[in-house]
């Protein structure tokens, strides 16, 4: 037997011991953190367990608490938790974007300090990026962080702090060189939010409710030890963790959901065929809409092709170019998808609430609003047809 | 299922590049159109594809062939995209062998198939008889006359009709003009008595004839598979024909996008090169994207084939849909960017444009397979 069998007998047998029957189930994800909640009493031994054997961030190294596989062993470790319906164990800013960022660019105490509580869902991190005035110009941010013996002084503002108002801490880009040229003054900076000078207020958005908050920094302090990738250096972390985050959001083209809501996940035609009806061949009977519905059903097998090959391409040589087209076209994609539900739907995909409208529709006309932000956050849909036409076609700034 | 090239394809592809840029470039294209040459193909072109294995790729190695796969014809279709080169490879090497591989029977397959190996024999599809693609509305009669069927029909847009020593007809043995069974294909020589062959001018150059069939007699033995059974082998023909399309199509839409690229990093307007200007930028990435998606469909569909997917329809019909868009998108792009020069004859991209809209009518144009997915997809 092959070491990668054994391993997987290993792992089956693990999974079959360890996880939890209801976490076998569809369901929320926990999130951890210092004031952790747990919908079920199980989530919370899911993740001790996980957190424990590295499992929450199986390729990260293990001497910082992460599960030390290869790419092949996570790939069995996915396989057997795929097999059994295991949920994830822990979703977390921490994982998908901090942690990678850490593993590239921070020290090794840094390391030491930060991933590993990472690792077993101790800390709820946000991000502190976008300011009321740098938005896609992100580089223009003012939010100030001045030298004072051992610590920085921070003062400035943040918006669309995903969970501001739950996380235990922000990393943060702030800025250091205020004399420097834009792009070189600016730090990457962990900060502490349990602490007097950092308050947090609440956005709505349209679709009435939202993970977004603004965030206050006023006289806010963090150790100067926690500066990473150098100071003045911020630049270059913040432009690698966007690329973590845009592949996050590009995957929603793929899975179909405004904000990965399960319960807007029937297709496109079901739809149409319930809410505008079918003729005598079963196909539906608005031909306008049937037509749209095929193509758009069509470019999304094409889009989640192409995300197929960019993923080959890139486990056999360099980073393939056609990355950058997923997060501008998978988010535009997914607001057409929602487009051409409302549009089946008539008016019962404009719904606010109460009664004469189902659970469901008022969710696909919640997600629907939602998805508008989709082609804003993490960089417009023109920030990122910037990026394609500099990057990748080489087509000249002046 | 591989979304990339293998070793073995990729020098395939490299070295159909590396042949066609210097053997067949765009002005052996030029050259074959201005000289109004009556094959509308070079022969000793073609016979030099023919030493390279290309018109045996699809065929068995039981007659001959290298049964190299469409994942290797889609790549060499992708690079005379680029080149606009003219051969009768589609009508012969997909068309012809795809018609006799999936329908003949072992003694056809025998005659014809190593002849279309070694380059002796040259094919064409007469099927279509209206102005746009529907595979089953057929009029033209063959009926029975003791062990002959005769022929009387008229077809239309067949490629390479009228340069071809082979013509596979089909005609309606049975049943009414848009019925799917009742159709038979036949073999005739294109010499056979009362065949009329009138050559096209197409927009692109692109070799096809109209060819009128005056009650020609044909034996019963030059039947291509079972009578009135001829629409599934149509079918699987057809799915491959629309593949190996989509590569030529992706092919000249990645031709007229890279050419327009170099394009805008050169003409200078208002002090400046005009590729700095965002409104152009933009619609450039745009281009990108749906170019990077029409690959994927394309190598996808072409997968499809050489695994025998049970999805292969539709994944034809993604793919020339795909290709059918995106090339009608940068084409029109291509020229609007050159700006004058991009409607003279003398500069490429007007080639393009006109390559794209002809191949948008082979076997179906992009609204054709809107609906052919959707009514494949059960809505």
């Amino acid at each position: 037997m092959t070491d990668l069998q054994t391993f997987r007998e290993e792992t089956r047998d693990w999974l079959e011991a360890n996880c939890p029957q209801e976490m076998r189930k569809p369901g929320d994800v926990a999130w951890g953190g210092r004031n952790a909640q747990f919908s079920h009493p199980d989530q919370k031994i899911w993740l001790e367990r996980m957190g424990e054997k590295g499992w929450t961030c199986p390729t990260w190294p293990s001497e910082y608490g992460g599960g030390g596989l290869s790419k092949e062993e996570n790939k069995i470790l996915q396989e057997e938790m795929g097999a059994i319906g295991a949920r994830s164990p822990l979703g977390s800013f921490g994982i998908w974007m901090l942690g990678p960022a850490l593993l590239e660019f921070a020290n090794e105490e840094q390391k030491k300090e930060h991933l590993p509580p990472i690792v077993r869902g101790e800390v709820w991190w946000c991000q502190g990026y976008s300011e009321p005035g740098s938005g896609s110009d992100l580089a223009s941010l003012s939010t100030k962080a001045v030298e004072d013996g051992d610590n920085y002084v921070i003062n400035g503002q943040k918006i669309w702090t995903s969970y501001a108002d739950k996380a235990d801490k922000i990393f943060c880009l702030v800025r250091t060189g205020p004399q420097e040229p834009k792009h070189d003054g600016i730090s990457f900076l962990l900060i502490d939010m349990d602490q007097q000078g950092v308050t947090t207020r609440p956005i709505t958005l349209i679709s009435g409710k939202s993970p977004f908050c603004e965030t206050f920094f006023d006289d806010a302090k963090a150790p100067t030890k926690d500066l990473v990738g150098g100071l003045n250096k911020g630049w270059t972390v913040a432009k690698r963790l966007l690329e973590h985050e845009r592949t996050m959001i590009s995957a929603m083209g793929l899975s179909g959901g405004g904000d990965g809501s399960k319960k807007t996940k029937s297709g496109l035609a079901e739809i149409g065929k319930k809410y505008v009806g079918i003729d005598a061949d079963q196909k539906i009977s608005d031909k306008a809409l049937r037509r749209k519905v095929a193509m758009h059903d069509l470019n999304s097998r094409a889009f989640g092709l192409t995300m197929q090959r960019v993923g080959e391409e890139t486990k056999v040589g360099a980073p393939s170019p056609a990355a950058a087209m997923g997060k501008y076209y998978g988010t535009e994609h997914n607001k057409l998808r929602y487009e051409l539900m409302l549009e089946a739907m008539g008016t019962q995909g404009v719904g606010w609430d109460g009664e004469g409208f189902s659970i469901e529709e008022l969710a696909i006309t919640r997600d629907w609003l939602r998805t508008k932000a989709n082609s804003i956050e993490g960089g417009t849909s023109e920030v990122q047809l910037n990026v394609i036409s500099k990057r990748v076609l080489g087509l000249p700034d002046k | 299922m591989a979304l990339i090239l293998n070793e073995e394809q990729q020098s395939l592809k490299d070295i159909a590049k590396e042949f066609l840029q210097k053997n067949a470039p765009v002005t052996h294209f030029r050259e074959i159109r201005d000289t109004q040459n009556e094959l509308g193909y070079d022969e000793s072109l073609w016979s030099e594809m023919v030493n390279l294995g290309w018109s045996g790729i699809l065929i068995p190695e039981d007659y001959g062939g290298f049964d190299f796969g469409m994942v290797g014809m889609g790549s060499i279709f992708e690079e005379m995209g680029r080149t606009l080169t003219p051969s009768p490879l589609f009508s012969t090497g997909v068309l012809g062998a795809s018609l006799l591989t999936l329908g003949g029977d072992d003694k056809q397959k025998q005659n014809y198939l190593p002849r279309i190996v070694e380059g002796s024999l040259t094919t064409a599809l007469a099927l279509e008889e209206g102005n746009r693609h529907s595979p089953f509305s057929i009029s033209t009669k063959a009926t029975k006359a003791g062990n002959d069927y005769k022929i009387s029909g008229e077809k239309t847009f067949v490629i390479d009709g009228h340069c071809s020593n082979l013509i596979i007809v089909a005609a309606r043995t049975e049943g009414s003009d848009d019925d799917a069974s009742g159709i038979t294909l036949f073999l005739v020589e294109a010499e056979a008595n009362g065949i009329e062959i009138t050559k096209t001018s197409m927009v692109d150059s692109r070799n096809s004839a109209n060819i009128k069939f005056n009650d020609i007699t044909v034996s019963s033995s030059n039947l291509l598979g079972e009578e009135n059974n001829g629409a599934s082998i149509l079918e699987e023909v057809l799915d491959r024909a629309q593949i190996a399309i989509s590569a030529e199509m992706l092919g000249n839409a990645s031709q007229a996008f890279d050419v327009t690229l170099d394009y805008l990093k050169e003409r200078k307007q208002f002090g400046s090169v005009i590729g700095t200007f965002q409104a152009l930028q933009h619609r450039a990435a745009e281009m990108y994207s749906e170019l990077e998606l029409t690959k994927s469909s394309v190598i996808a569909a072409c997968n499809a084939v050489d695994e025998n997917s049970n999805d292969l329809k539709r994944m034809a019909s993604l793919a020339k849909y795909k290709a059918g868009e995106t090339n009608h998108l940068v084409t029109n792009e291509a020229v609007q960017m050159h700006g004058g020069v991009g409607v003279t004859d003398e500069y490429d991209v007007g080639l393009y444009l006109k390559r794209a809209r002809v191949t948008e009518q082979i076997f179906g144009n992009s609204e054709y397979h809107l609906d052919r997915y959707a009514t494949l997809s059960e809505y």
